[in-house]
């Protein structure tokens, strides 16, 4: 619940909704956002202290002291145009080289989007790059678009006008390019996928410090996908698969995690070790306080900090992370940098659509009266922590996002996601037969699928500490309307489900919603891998959900995994 | 009596998207008592050019902006996240909405909210 024991910030409840209002996350998280909210209102400065002055075209630049003011940065800064030049760049050079992450002959894979602060990020790349530039940028680039346009539900012509678009400024840059459409979302089989990792590693170690830079490459597919545009069947199964998702939110997540996991996997294919996106300041505070919404408080430091190792081999790094949205704007218009606009998911939704666009209002109306909301908010995400909780060996990872399962496996009645041999009940309501699973991060699944996470009190504890086992599960019940049978032991006989596509080695995989017969659940998830049975290595999971909802398959060889 | 002016509205970063797609809009701005601010010229785009979604551009009578607190008027109903140019300047330092518009002035709004 939000808990306000101050009067709230004004405006604040305007933006909630009812039923934002009873947003609950799941127990132990550190952070709500009700105590996010108050801290922001007892550390924002108030409105009646005097704001600065607002600059004239009269004054000067405050840098150089004698150029024109062209363009206002933060509380009153008015700069020229050369000087907010190399103040914009100063601070892409320093966000790299105080991080000291990417080395130099790294093979750097930049993810653009075409919006402006991917644009602006590749320019900085482009020109830091140049020959002429003093210490120039030392790693080898290269470029990935990814094509969302079935999921946003633009119509062949568009998506063909916008590639071409897109190919035309991926020319200019020189750098090898990669356009990947977002339903070849890793297919091929597991064992390819797994082989190019390992590749991968081996080639880390081989490789030492080469400096060569290779120019002259250029992919447009990954070569172990089919080759050519992405198959009417794929394009029609994402499309189903978004229009199964309920509310704009979850469809907002499931794109995220899915151009995640499709970038990483293009850039283990071809030897990239980094990549870097153009998360500017303005979005990461959104983001920041859109993942406390969503219950993913526990993994902000991940999220929204500089680096991502959640990953293994590929790290994310975010160099953009202190321009805010206003700075790149200007930039983008004043030094001509190219972008091209595709239409997105929320493109032209209203307000309330998801919260994703409500945090965006909410944090941009309160920068209109509290210039200081986005730098604060940044500030915050600067402090935060990637240690695990106290108590918390490292524990088994999230299919989805990588991290470290934030429930308890310990406490008797603390909400477990993980489904242990004969457990029938957890507190979230399942009712799980005696087959093991693989674990799931709880805030993913509930979120991709639109539902919320149904916590029953008639259900009783677990009776005894879950592990997790190897092979397929099957969930017979998702918690919803109507409620959970608590208790009885269900075995209804059961239809396998048919594979959509299959994804190797830590990918998801989608499923229709069908019935599965305990011992055929085994066989048919054998059979979606396409790469042989289940090893030792592997966990499998597939959850049946109610007829509304697709069926949610996922197959991942888990960092850790404990036999009971 | 204001002569009539001829400006030049652009629009960029998406905010294209509400006008039909078109960047750059050669307008012919009538005569009138007053003389033409941004304010007036934001109500006039409201009525003669904006084609869908006017609550996605304006609010209450303003485009709001980034970083300066505003001095007046309630806050609570600003669009923000639009960027004002005139003539390749920031609006906040010609006074916002107050700016008094030349002849061949070039209007700039760029939407930051699309894309990143």
């Amino acid at each position: 619940m939000l808990r306000c024991r101050k009067p709230t910030p004004p405006g604040l409840l305007e933006w909630c909704s009812p039923s934002e209002q009873d947003l609950q996350g799941p127990q132990g998280l550190p952070l709500t956002l009700g105590d996010v909210c108050l801290w922001l209102h007892a550390h924002l400065p108030l409105s009646d202290t005097e704001p600065a002055e607002p600059r004239t075209r009269d004054q000067k630049c405050v840098k150089c002291k004698e150029g024109l003011p062209v363009v206002v940065i933060r509380a009153g800064d008015a700069f020229c145009r050369d000087c907010f030049k190399a103040l914009y760049v100063h601070k892409f050079r320093a966000m790299l080289g105080k991080n000291r992450l990417i080395f130099p002959g790294e093979k750097v894979l930049l993810a653009w989007s075409g919006g402006p602060s991917s644009s602006s990020m590749v320019w900085q790349v482009l020109e830091g790059l140049s020959r002429d530039s003093a210490k120039r940028l030392r790693f080898v680039p290269g470029v990935i678009y990814v094509d969302e346009g079935a999921a946003c539900s633009q119509s062949p012509e568009d998506r063909a006008k916008s590639l071409a678009e897109v190919k035309l400024v991926l020319q200019t840059t020189g750098f090898p390019w990669h356009i990947v459409a977002l339903e070849e979302e890793p297919v091929g089989t597991e064992g390819a996928y797994k082989a190019a990792v390992d590749s991968f590693l081996q080639q880390q170690h081989a490789l030492g410090a080469d400096g060569v830079e290779r120019q002259s490459q250029h992919c447009t597919q990954d070569p172990h996908s089919p080759t050519g545009p992405p198959t009417t069947a794929q394009t029609q199964a994402l499309s189903r698969l978004f229009d199964s998702v309920k509310t704009l939110t979850a469809k907002e997540e499931l794109l995220q995690t899915l151009r995640t996991h499709l970038i990483l996997h293009v850039a283990r294919n071809h030897g990239y070790s980094k990549v870097m996106t153009g998360d500017s300041c303005t979005r990461l505070a959104i983001k920041l306080m859109t993942s406390l919404a969503l219950g993913r408080g526990a993994f902000l430091a991940w999220d929204t900090g500089f680096s991502d190792e959640r990953h293994g081999d590929v790290v994310v790094v975010r160099p953009m992370r202190e321009h805010t949205l206003k700075e790149v704007a200007f930039y983008n218009h004043l030094f001509a940098v190219p972008s091209v606009c595709t239409p997105a998911l929320d493109t032209k939704a209203p307000e309330k659509a998801s919260i994703h666009r409500l945090m965006e209002a909410f944090i941009l109306r309160l920068q209109a009266q509290f210039p200081s909301t986005v730098s604060t908010v940044y500030r915050t995400s600067e402090k935060l922590v990637k240690a695990p909780r106290d108590g918390c060996v490292a524990g088994p990872h999230c299919l989805l996002c990588m991290c470290t399962l934030d429930v308890d496996t310990a406490g008797p009645s603390s909400p477990c996601a993980v489904l242990g041999p004969g457990t029938r009940e957890c507190s979230w309501g399942f009712v799980a037969p005696e087959v093991p699973s693989a674990p799931l991060c709880l805030q993913i699944a509930p979120r991709l699928l639109g539902l919320r996470p149904h916590i029953s009190p008639r259900c009783s504890p677990l009776s005894r500490r879950p592990g997790w086992l190897l092979g397929p599960a099957a969930v017979l019940e998702w918690a919803g309307p109507p409620a959970a049978a608590g208790g009885e032991s269900l075995s209804r006989p059961v239809m396998p489900p048919t594979p959509l596509w299959s994804a190797p080695w830590g990918c998801t995989v989608w499923v229709r919603p069908g019935v599965l017969t305990e011992g055929r659940a085994r066989r048919s998830v054998q059979h979606a891998l396409q790469g042989g049975p289940p090893g030792p290595g592997h966990g499998a999971a597939v959850l049946q959900l109610p007829s509304e909802h697709e069926g949610l398959a996922l197959l991942g060889a888990l960092a850790t995994l404990h036999p009971v | 009596m204001a002569a009539p002016l001829s400006v030049e509205v652009e629009f960029g970063g998406g905010a294209e998207l509400l006008f039909d797609g078109v960047k750059k809009h050669q307008v012919t701005l009538p005569g009138q008592e007053e003389p033409w601010d941004i304010r007036s010229l934001l109500v006039w785009i409201k009525k003669n050019l904006l084609k869908e979604r006017p609550e996605l551009f304006i609010q209450g009578d303003s485009v709001s902006c980034h970083s300066h607190p505003a001095t007046h008027h309630r806050l609570s109903h600003r669009r923000p996240g639009i960027l004002v140019l005139v003539n390749d300047a920031d609006w906040e330092l010609l006074g916002e909405l107050d700016y008094q518009l030349q002849d061949q002035d070039s209007v700039l709004f760029i939407s930051t909210l699309h894309g990143g």
